[in-house]
């Protein structure tokens, strides 16, 4: 099983570090676009800002398999200037707000540094502390000479890290999604018509996957995302029954979240293909979240969808932590599953 | 019909997972079909008649249910819901997977034996004492049993809701002698996790009008107000409900054809929930759009219970709307 290059570590740290807060997705986009032109048939930006790209194969009976990623990631829009640098803001996408005192942040497109500050503990009450602090009582601040203007999106500042067989970052969620995709389309066989989304919005409701799986209308679709993974030990001693995935499990595939019933079919395909390989995966418990395939799989009249993520610990938080060998095993299944679609595959019914 | 509907009402096919009760119901339109289908989604599409207005009548195959998210080292199997089920419901509640393998449910001690647990707190026992002698795997997914109880006029089921509405579908295309119109009869799949299979089909159908057949609650047992639908009453033409205002010249058209026909009707108004006819109305361009629903008691218990002639007089008005022509 091929291990992860140098230059693919390269890309995962360039694509993490860059700001692409939902509906910002310019600077990730740029990467990506730069990425995937020498390996695509077309390329092109449609209205919402989705990167859609198209691989023809060559054979006969090809079947059309498009390939989801989401650009976005979740942050923070201010939406207040309260003066001397201090901004009033609102979160983008699922963010706990008990996790922002104390965070750095980067603001706008210029990557301003700013804290979201917090009172210290010398002038709390224990009665506040054990309180959470609302989000309307939380600024941004930047200081007086720092340049922002309402409107404008911000992210942690959290730089990316390598630490052994970890990877650190804020954006986990889904740049690694991204480069699975762009390394899938560099290695595309030849008996697929691939086509492949990097959509946006998808931390804000699946937005841009929705019009580009209605762009591509494709036979069949698997969104490429990432997971969290809550497989730490439980306080009391006793099994841990929702961990949703376990780092280092392999590639997370789904059966259903408040999104998707996954198409049976995928399902029973991924697994093949992975036993018979010997590639370790894990599927996700069933249960609330969801990802792209919730709208892909709605399309126009109907697409057979399935989604796989990779696991990473403290997912919408300033840093995730994913493991170097989930990302290899989603690459290698993946590749693997890409190689062995045919039409069989959908000439049975949905069970 | 009764025991077709026994037939139907005894099958598990939880959202997503419909091919059994596709098949009970494929066996029995195969001869009154002109054309039949299954699409991407698991949608069973019936055609009959040709060349007229575009009808599409929508009837949900999937049941509400229940999917194993994890297999304890002890063998109980943890799960989460599909579609609205209630912990109330599941304690002590008997469950079969898909798989035909059948279990029971209990929870997690209580603080107080009046209290209800949370799903998070219950387990399926199926008989295993260990992770590795458990014949369920993550992702299976499971539905009440209950066998179907006949009461005379009364009529008890697990899953009435949406049996009932193929069961008056199939009985509808039955009836229909001729028509002028292209109708297609859309069993559809996953209505109760979201109206999708509906959605969908509908996209590909592109259908001038149509309507959905599901039940709808009730009014008439102790305790409940405001809720202006009894069992025995009629068939009920839908104003709106949760999801959907009706296409007030569909439900002229339902109105006026159940009076010419002298058949009992009731109007409703229902303030929560909605049917497959809401997908229906919002895809492409907009659809008109009504729904006949079924008054039925205890919606998503495993005992759900509709009024035989409610039911026959419901067949009788959709054959009526689908033998004569239409303009809205």
């Amino acid at each position: 099983m091929p291990t992860i290059t140098e230059k693919q570590f390269k890309l995962l740290e360039k694509l993490c570090n860059a700001c692409a807060v939902s509906g910002d997705e310019g600077e990730v986009r740029k990467i990506i676009l730069e990425e995937v032109k020498p390996y695509a048939d077309t390329v092109k930006v449609d209205a919402l800002g989705n990167v859609l790209v198209t691989k023809n194969g060559s054979s006969e009976n090809k079947v059309k398999v498009m390939l989801d990623c989401h650009m976005d990631e979740v942050g923070f829009m201010l939406v207040a200037d309260d003066n001397d640098g201090l901004y009033r803001f609102e979160l983008v996408g699922g963010i706990d707000a008990r996790q922002l005192p104390g965070k750095q942040v980067f603001v706008g497109k210029n990557k301003i540094p700013g804290v979201i500050g917090a009172r210290p503990i010398h002038l709390t009450t224990a009665e506040e502390r054990a309180r959470k602090i609302p989000l309307d009582q939380l600024r941004i601040d930047i200081g007086p000479a720092g340049k922002a203007r309402v409107g404008d999106r911000a992210t942690f500042a959290t730089q990316f890290k390598r630490a052994g067989d970890s990877l650190l970052s804020k954006a986990i969620d889904n740049r690694i999604g991204c480069v699975i995709l762009i390394d899938l389309l560099k290695t595309a066989p030849a008996h697929l018509d691939l086509c492949l989304s990097f959509s946006v919005q998808e931390e804000i409701g699946l937005r841009g996957a929705k019009v580009a799986a209605h762009y591509f209308n494709p036979d069949l679709a698997i969104a490429i995302d990432s997971t969290p993974a809550n497989d730490l030990p439980v306080h009391d001693g006793g099994e841990n029954v929702f961990y949703n995935t376990k780092l280092g499990g392999g590639p997370a595939i789904y059966t259903f979240d408040a999104g998707t019933l996954n198409d049976p079919r995928l399902i029973r395909f991924l697994a093949k293909t992975g036993d018979a390989l010997k590639i370790p995966y894990q599927f996700r418990q069933p249960g609330g979240g969801g990802t792209d395939a919730g709208a892909i799989h709605r399309a126009r009249a109907g697409v057979p969808t399935v989604s796989v993520s990779v696991p990473h610990r403290y997912t919408h938080t300033a840093i995730s932590l994913a493991r170097v060998e989930d990302w290899k095993n989603t690459q290698a299944l993946l590749t693997a599953a890409l190689k062995g679609i045919s039409p069989a595959l959908l000439a049975e019914e949905r069970p | 019909m009764k025991q077709l509907l026994k037939k139907l009402t005894e099958t598990f096919s939880p959202s997503g997972y419909e091919s059994a009760i596709r098949d009970v119901i494929r066996a029995e339109v195969t001869p009154l079909a002109d054309e039949i289908r299954v699409d991407a989604l698991g949608n069973l599409i019936i055609r009959k008649g040709q060349g007229g207005k575009k009808i599409m009548i929508a009837a949900h195959m999937d049941e509400i249910g229940l999917i194993a998210s994890h297999i304890d080292e002890h063998g109980f199997v943890r799960f989460t819901t599909v579609g609205g089920v209630y912990p109330q419901m599941l304690m002590g509640a008997r469950v079969r997977f898909h798989s035909g393998l059948p279990g029971v449910i209990y929870n997690e001690p209580l603080e107080k034996p009046t209290d209800t647990p949370a799903i998070e707190k219950m387990f399926i026992d199926v008989g295993a004492t260990s992770r590795k002698d458990c014949p369920i795997k993550v992702g299976e997914v499971a539905a009440f049993e209950r066998p179907f109880l006949d009461l005379g006029d009364r009529l008890v089921a697990k899953s009435m809701d949406d049996r009932i509405g193929c069961l008056v579908a199939i009985e509808t295309l039955r009836a229909l002698k001729s028509t002028p119109h292209e109708i297609y009869f859309v069993f559809t799949t996953q209505e109760e996790v979201g109206t999708r299979g509906a959605e969908t089909s509908a996209f590909g159908l592109d259908p001038d009008l149509g309507f959905s057949l599901d039940v709808t609650g009730w009014g008439d047992t102790p305790g409940r107000k405001h809720f202006d639908i009894a069992l025995g009453k009629g068939p009920a033409i839908k104003i709106k409900d949760g999801g959907m205002l009706a296409d007030p010249r569909i439900i002229h058209w339902m109105v006026t054809t159940a009076e010419k026909a002298r058949l009992p009707y009731q109007r409703e108004v229902l303030l929560g929930g909605t049917t497959d006819a809401r997908a229906m109305q919002l895809v492409r361009a907009g659809v008109p759009v009504g729904c006949i629903s079924i008054p039925c008691r205890y919606v998503h218990s495993p005992s759900e219970m509709v009024d035989y002639n409610d039911v026959q007089n419901a067949v009788k008005l959709a054959t009526a709307l689908l033998s004569n022509p239409v303009e809205l």
